[in-house]
């Protein structure tokens, strides 16, 4: 059974898009406190990814709302909030 | 107090459903708000349902709601690197009644909105609910944007990660160590080789319902973090993922992705699903930390229900959350009724549902497991054991022309090659006893 990519997998879940990103990352206290790579790990949808700058770049729309980053990251890095009513993740099966 | 409904419930899983439903069926006016843009959209369990509850608050809930197959199979995994020894529980009596059955959420969670509203209750899809309204710390209803609504009672049932409560300050953030995460895949495969596969009798004999079954594997599968993993069938597809406890994934460095791919990849799952098709990825946190867990349940104008409550139970053997959620917003609705009867629903008059979710079935079991969290977090359960019992079983089976041992000795000698010692064995045994 092939699963494929995470992007491949993705593709097969119903995303409804919304407006605007609902995460944010203090790009300055994600660097001093190295968060980075846990980030990259711990997302299942690999919404995180870390630049060669060292810049974390956010793939939001891959999201879905577990919520495990927020729990995760060193206080202060993330400012995470629902999508907006009615956006994100619709799991046709769950 | 000029209000726009008796009660608003805040969020459409199923404790705010069912907390919905009967009071509706009470005759309160109440609204249902739910974030996704259709009631399920944002629903995701492992989808074991102990579904003896549901059937008191929907009668002929397993004829008309869509339930999947009965679970009358069991099976315990202990899964290691290069062996799998299984716990096979098959029993006619788990379908007669039926005790079990497996769903999928987004398909239930429409099935039970559909539900409420046939009772009479309001139900708002698409709406997020972002704060609460409140006065001197008495609730007065919730707001969405530039949307004001008031009522007697919110009923916060918004799931583990429950804003409503942490931004009303009620209930902080729970510690990563009583959080997990669920990673899951969908996998369609033929209704027949289902039951080929996983050895289930094909002639319904549970009510008339396909039967299933229902693996809980322990061990490798998580490359030894806290957690296990899952693998259930549906009528047409399989659900399968890993649990991981926040904490230990935080420390392992290890991928949580990675970790899926790599269980439904073994070489003893991987036939399972040979030729299946995926359906869906997800991700969803589950609460672990059971007893510790649950607290703020009644703040004044305000009632806690489901996993927004803490409310989860990990057994090892058993994931139990949708019972609990339905379990308390049943106790909940009873309360609520009760105070909007009596005109009072200060902290005060509705602290008599902290005593009725104790009295239930919901809290005796969170009593009675309240030690499991801490014994499965002791980490011999998830690497040593399943090792052990390969080379117990390897000692038995492997008739290598080397002279016989008796069981006994093969296990002594089993378990002096493994890192376990016969005092581990005997206080682990102990402690499952109290803890299970
Ligand atoms: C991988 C995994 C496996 C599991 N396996 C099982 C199992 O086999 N058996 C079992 O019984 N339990 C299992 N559980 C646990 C079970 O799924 C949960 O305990 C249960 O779903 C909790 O129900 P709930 O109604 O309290 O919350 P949820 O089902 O999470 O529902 C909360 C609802 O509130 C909505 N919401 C949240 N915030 C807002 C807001 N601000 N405004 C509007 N709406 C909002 C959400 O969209 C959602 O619909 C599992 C969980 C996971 C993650
Ligand atoms: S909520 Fe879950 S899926 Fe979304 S970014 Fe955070 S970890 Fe990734």
């Amino acid at each position: 059974m092939r699963l494929g990519s995470i992007p491949e997998r993705l593709s097969r879940d119903r995303h409804n898009l919304g407006a605007a990103s609902h995460i944010e990352v203090d790009q300055a206290a994600a660097r001093r406190l190295g968060a980075g790579p846990l980030l990259e790990r711990i997302c299942p949808a690999h919404v995180y990814t870390q630049g060669p700058d060292g810049a974390i770049r956010i793939n939001w729309a891959a999201c879905l709302e577990c919520g495990t980053c927020l729990a995760l990251a060193p206080p202060g890095v993330l400012t995470w909030r629902y999508p907006a009513g009615g956006a994100g993740i619709a799991y046709r099966h769950g | 107090m000029d209000v726009d409904f008796d009660v608003i419930v805040v969020g459409a899983g199923v404790a705010g459903c069912v907390a919905a439903h009967q009071l509706a069926t009470a005759g309160r006016s109440v609204l249902l708000v739910e974030r996704g843009a259709q009631v399920g959209d944002k629903a995701l369990s492992g989808g074991v349902l102990y579904c003896r509850v549901m059937e008191q608050i929907f009668p002929g809930f397993l004829e008309r709601a869509p339930v999947e197959r009965a679970i009358t199979r069991n099976c315990l995994s202990f899964m290691n690197s290069d062996s799998f020894v299984n716990i096979d529980y098959a029993d006619d009596r788990l379908g007669a009644p039926v005790n079990a059955v497996s769903v999928l959420r987004a398909k239930l969670d429409a099935w039970l909105g559909e539900q409420c509203e046939a009772a009479g209750a309001m139900v708002m899809p698409g709406v997020l609910v972002d704060r609460l309204l409140l006065e001197g710390g008495r609730v007065l209803g919730v707001g969405a944007g530039e949307d004001e609504l008031r009522c007697h009672v919110v009923v916060a049932a918004d799931g583990v990660n429950s804003f409503v409560a942490r931004d009303a300050g009620l209930r902080d953030p729970d510690p990563p160590r009583h959080l997990a995460l669920g990673v899951k895949s969908v996998i369609a495969l033929d209704r027949s080789t289902i039951e080929a596969r996983f050895n289930l009798p094909a002639a319904g004999g549970a009510g008339g319902l396909a039967e299933g079954a229902a693996y809980a594997v322990v061990g490798d599968c998580t490359k030894g973090v806290g957690g296990g993993g899952f693998m259930y069938t549906n009528l047409e597809s399989v659900s399968i993922g890993l649990v991981l406890r926040l904490d230990d994934l935080a420390r392992s460095g290890e991928t949580a992705s990675d970790l899926h791919d790599r269980f439904l990849d073994h070489r003893r799952v991987a036939p399972f699903l040979e030729g299946g098709e995926l359906l869906e990825y997800g991700a969803h946190l589950v609460a672990e930390g059971g007893a510790a867990m649950v607290r703020g349940l009644v703040a004044p104008g305000l009632v806690l229900v489901g996993e927004a409550a803490g409310l989860a139970l990990n057994t090892g053997l058993t994931v139990r959350g949708m019972d609990l959620a339905a379990g308390s917003a049943l106790a909940a609705a009873k309360c609520v009724d009760a105070a909007l009867a009596a005109g009072d629903c200060s902290a005060a008059g509705l602290a008599s549902y902290e005593a009725a979710l104790r009295a239930s079935f919901v809290g005796r079991d969170i009593e009675t497991y309240r030690r499991a969290p801490a014994f499965l977090e002791g980490t011999r359960m998830f690497n040593d054991y399943g090792p052990l019992l390969a080379d117990v079983f390897h000692g038995v089976y492997n008739l290598d022309l080397s002279p016989r041992r008796r069981l006994v000795k093969t296990a002594r000698a089993a378990v002096k090659a493994s890192p376990v010692r016969l005092v581990d064995l005997a206080r682990d045994a102990w402690a499952a006893m109290r803890a299970l």
